[in-house]
């Protein structure tokens, strides 16, 4: 017995170190020696940085417009993004795999297509030039919202598709209006998915750097853009350093706000297969059913999404267009020039698709490794207080990767992995650190994906496991894994994709020679001549087309499981 | 058991291929390039730390390897800025042998923090970079340079039956209201460059009122040189609403229309800010000597003749020609705006947040 118990001990200390030591290493470290270097001056500790940036407007307007930003995008994201889970996600009708497919692309674009498929809409003279909204805060706002759309509908979807319908229908019987009976009834059974998408949406716009920089131009700005500019530009590390934990405040409250949301609403719930409550939509009402049966709802909610995808859709149509137009008229040049040789890239775009693919194989990898343990362990409820504080707290750790600047960890990497603990290695020039910071950003979509999956486990299942005889191992092999399994689809998917989008820490590190293919994109648009332009262009609907096809594809391997938390 | 592995069957088996099939493509596990040769990787090695837009066309670099037995790799770890700060911040182990990309905007800084050591490489061409050389230090040496010019769209003002602008001050006059696109200072390196133009132009005392006057004239700062171009501009091929933007001296060249025989745009030469770029071998180099073989190797014929096509800028060396469009349709300003390294390094912090300032209103 007592053997056993050390068996477990020893196992589930395993799963805590591993993650532990890899968000350590690659997250944590660098982002405490490049923050520590703002603070210590001649090895002194010097804090005056506070006073000096806190006294400066600029800061609070900063702070302001951040929290302003991210705020309003976020309460618009859930505003469209939840109708749009019902109709994406409740209702089938043709081509849903492809819409939902769709409104995945923005989120995982890179920044500078996004910057110029949504800017040439805007500007004057665009076709949407008329709205005079280029420079402003609504184009800013609008493009967080292009970007994550997806998020709500996936994480709210994900948990309505397999909402037990019952509990609706019993309201309905006893006289509740459609309207009525959601707000009463499915409303909060969705609250911990909304609080959790929600809370993503604000760390991602929040965080927001190219997009903001390129749609806000000077007069907005986010912490990350400044913390950005003071870096890389000023070279201002103690302003750097400051900003640097603001933004920390910022997204721990966030997840803090997040967390108490989603738990206090976490535990009522009875799930079914999806199978049970999706049914066709139908512009027409079914024959013989009543009015007021919220056929009207449903129709609205239909009428919003399919506004909402039509707007996602524009800037990458336009992306498209542009990308086909050559100088004699339309043609598929610019696609003809992917497999040819850009001569000083040294690659040709195909290959760097190619690289992309494989380093993200490689982040997805690492990533479910360190996702997968993370949400075994917090999927856990402590008996004692403390234990569940403890996982709590673990959970919230790994979110922070979404909240802490691109730029600090960059650089923080440059800093702390000269051979890390006196191993005779440099990692920074090491072709193995651009997974790993891929990786470091993934994690937390492949937490948020799986654990509400093992949440759901009745944990008397694994009680009668044990009882029987089964040895902790056994236990999750037999018990826990072939349910998360179900969702691992889905993990594999988004870790995919946004390891294939990712560019932010990529081109912080040291070692593109062998380019990714948003590297190479950035590249091709940064050259005079309108060849290398279009090639830039027809190179990142490329990259559109491969990370549609992998979330299809991973929404095909999890076809009737039921989804995660987004 | 039973029904649970009937259950997870189906789901597991896609997962495992799929994990077999990537695995296969790894990039961790796909056979990472070892070094070959025996010996010592230091000296076999030569590291090049450089910016993004750096490239030489195919088979420079493996003829410099093929010369000296030794292999070059090249990392990039951002733009022009923030890579003269990396190589501040790694001071104390160099991330390479030799930089290439430092330009006169920063070089300042770079020779102050003791980034580069110093060195003159023995070849012609060292005489035509000295001109170039950063005051008081040989730790860098310039490899080439280029004009940073505003550029109009002449189909544009042909259309509009509107005169070109030629100055600046042109540019704060009512014709050409609301036609100027810059990229922004702050983000980006030619911005920089424009604001410095401006510096050199109008004196420490006067560059702000003519910001003051191009704001009121309705110009637009975007946020880096493409967007600028490729959004804003007029001729950039984006059909963007203003006719102005800023962008080099050796841009127009590359809007020589298919067949056709004159580019669609000019640069105006009155207003532009000269760049140079720089490389040194850094201080604490693995392979000092490799780094200086390869620096001298930059200023070779072969390398500075490639140095048009690949990376559009002009040699710095006298002995090369220019390709033809170059010659003739992307000629080198007469006079172009200057600001001293070290006047840069000292008031670019306060000449960005007065410019921010001004700008952002």
């Amino acid at each position: 017995m007592r053997a056993a118990a050390a068996g477990r001990g020893l196992l589930w200390g395993l799963a805590v170190a591993v993650p532990l030591a890899f968000l350590g290493v690659f997250f944590a470290w660098p982002v405490v020696i490049m923050v520590a270097r703002g603070f210590v001056v001649d090895g002194a500790l010097d804090l005056s940085g506070f006073a000096d940036v806190f006294s400066r407007p600029r800061t609070w307007r900063i702070v302001g417009l951040t929290l302003a930003q991210a705020g309003t995008a976020t309460l618009v994201s859930v505003v469209l993004g939840v109708p749009g889970a019902y109709v994406l996600h409740r209702r089938t009708f043709p081509g849903r795999a492809a819409v939902r497919a769709l409104v995945t692309v923005p989120f995982v674009l890179p920044t500078v297509v996004v910057g110029v498929a949504f800017r040439s809409l805007l500007v004057d003279g665009g076709p949407l030039g008329f709205l005079r909204l280029d420079g402003t805060f609504t184009a800013i706002v609008a493009a967080l919202v292009f970007f994550n759309y997806a998020v709500v509908v996936r994480s709210v979807g994900g948990l309505w598709e397999r909402l037990d319908p019952r509990a609706e229908q019993a309201a309905r019987a006893l006289g509740a209006t459609p309207w009525r009976a959601f707000r009463t009834v499915t409303l909060p059974a969705l609250t911990p998915a909304i609080a959790s998408a929600a809370s993503l949406v604000f760390l991602f716009s929040a965080t927001a750097f190219g997009t903001v920089l390129v749609l806000g131009g000077l007069r907005f700005g986010t912490v990350e853009t400044e913390i950005w500019v003071q870096t890389t530009q000023f070279l201002d590390l103690r302003a750097a350093a400051v900003l640097s934990v603001v933004q920390l405040v910022v997204v721990a409250a966030a997840l803090l706000v997040a967390g108490r949301t989603r738990s206090r609403r976490e535990r009522a719930l009875t799930l079914s297969e999806p199978v049970a409550t999706v049914r066709p939509l139908a512009l027409r009402r079914p024959h013989g059913t009543p009015p007021g049966d919220g056929h009207a709802l449903a129709l609205g909610a239909a009428a919003l999404t399919a506004g909402v995808v039509v707007l996602l859709a524009l800037p990458l149509v336009n992306l498209v267009a542009r990308s086909l137009r050559t100088p004699d008229g339309w043609g598929l040049d610019h696609y003809a020039a992917l497999a040819a040789p850009a001569d000083t890239l040294g690659v040709t775009p195909l290959e760097a698709a190619v690289t992309s693919v494989r380093v993200a194989v490689d982040a997805t990898l690492i990533a479910l490794v360190v996702g997968g343990l993370v949400a075994l362990v917090v999927s856990r409820r402590p008996r004692r207080a403390v234990g569940r504080r403890a996982v709590a707290g673990l959970d919230a750790l790994f979110m922070l990767p979404l909240g802490v600047s691109a730029v600090t960890v960059g650089f923080g990497f440059l800093l702390s992995l000269h051979q890390p603990f006196g191993l005779d290695v440099d990692l920074r020039t090491s072709p193995v650190l651009v997974p790993v910071a891929q990786a470091v950003v993934a994690v937390p979509l492949v937490v948020r994906t799986v654990l509400p999956v093992l949440r759901a486990v009745d944990p008397r299942l694994r009680e009668a496991a044990a009882t029987l005889g089964a040895a902790p191992g056994r236990v999750l092999a037999t018990v826990d894994l072939p349910l998360a399994v179900r969702s691992l689809g889905l993990a594999v998917g988004f870790a995919f994709a946004a390891s294939l989008g990712e560019f932010g820490a990529t081109s912080f590190l040291v070692r593109p020679d062998r380019p990714t293919l948003p590297v190479v994109v950035f590249r091709l648009i940064g050259r005079p001549g309108e060849a290398s332009y279009g090639t830039a262009l027809a190179a990142s609907v490329l990259l559109a087309v491969l990370t549609a096809g992998i979330v299809a594809a991973c929404e095909r391997l999890r076809a009737g499981s039921p989804g995660g938390d987004w | 058991m039973a029904s649970l592995s009937r259950r997870t069957a189906p789901a597991l088996a896609p997962l495992a291929a799929l994990t077999l099939a990537l695995a296969g493509c790894s990039a961790i596990g796909g056979g990472e390039a070892a070094p070959t040769s025996s010996g010592d990787p230091a000296r076999t090695t030569v590291t090049l730390v450089t910016h993004d837009s750096f490239g030489l066309s195919d088979g420079l670099i493996e003829t410099f390897e093929q010369q000296t037995g030794m292999t070059v790799e090249i990392v990039q770890p951002g733009d022009a800025g923030a890579l003269v700060n990396q190589l501040v911040l790694t001071k104390d182990a160099p991330l390479g042998d030799l930089v290439f990309g430092i330009d006169n905007t920063f070089a300042s800084r770079a020779v102050e923090e003791g980034v580069v050591e110093s060195f003159t490489p023995d070849v012609p061409a060292a005489e035509d970079a000295a001109q170039y050389a950063v005051e008081g230090s040989d730790a860098l040496t310039a490899i080439d340079f280029g004009d940073v010019c505003l550029n109009v769209d002449h189909a544009w003002f042909t259309e509009h039956g509107v005169a070109e602008p030629a100055t600046l001050d042109d540019l704060t006059r009512p014709e050409y209201k609301d036609l100027l696109v810059v990229p922004s200072a702050v983000t980006s390196s030619p911005g920089l460059a424009f604001l410095l133009a401006t510096v050199g132009a109008k004196g420490e005392d006067g560059w702000e009122a003519y910001w003051q006057a191009l704001v009121a004239n309705g110009v637009k700062v975007s946020e880096g040189w493409s967007d600028a171009y490729y959004t804003d501009f007029s001729g950039g091929g984006g059909d963007g609403p203003r006719p102005v933007v800023l962008s080099y001296a050796s841009s127009p060249p590359f809007t020589v229309p298919e067949g056709g025989e004159e580019p669609t745009t000019g640069a105006l030469l009155d207003t532009c800010f000269r760049q140079v770029e720089y490389a040194g071998v850094l201080t604490g180099a693995a392979n000092p000597e490799g780094a200086r073989q390869l620096l001298t190797f930059l200023l070779s014929d072969e390398v500075q003749a490639d140095i048009p096509t690949s990376m559009y800028m002009y040699p710095v060396s006298s002995a090369v020609d220019l390709p033809e469009e170059w010659a003739r349709w992307a000629p080198l300003a007469q006079e172009p705006f200057e600001v001293a390294p070290a006047d840069v390094d000292a008031h670019r912090e306060e000449w960005l947040a007065t410019w921010s300032e001004i700008v952002a209103g």
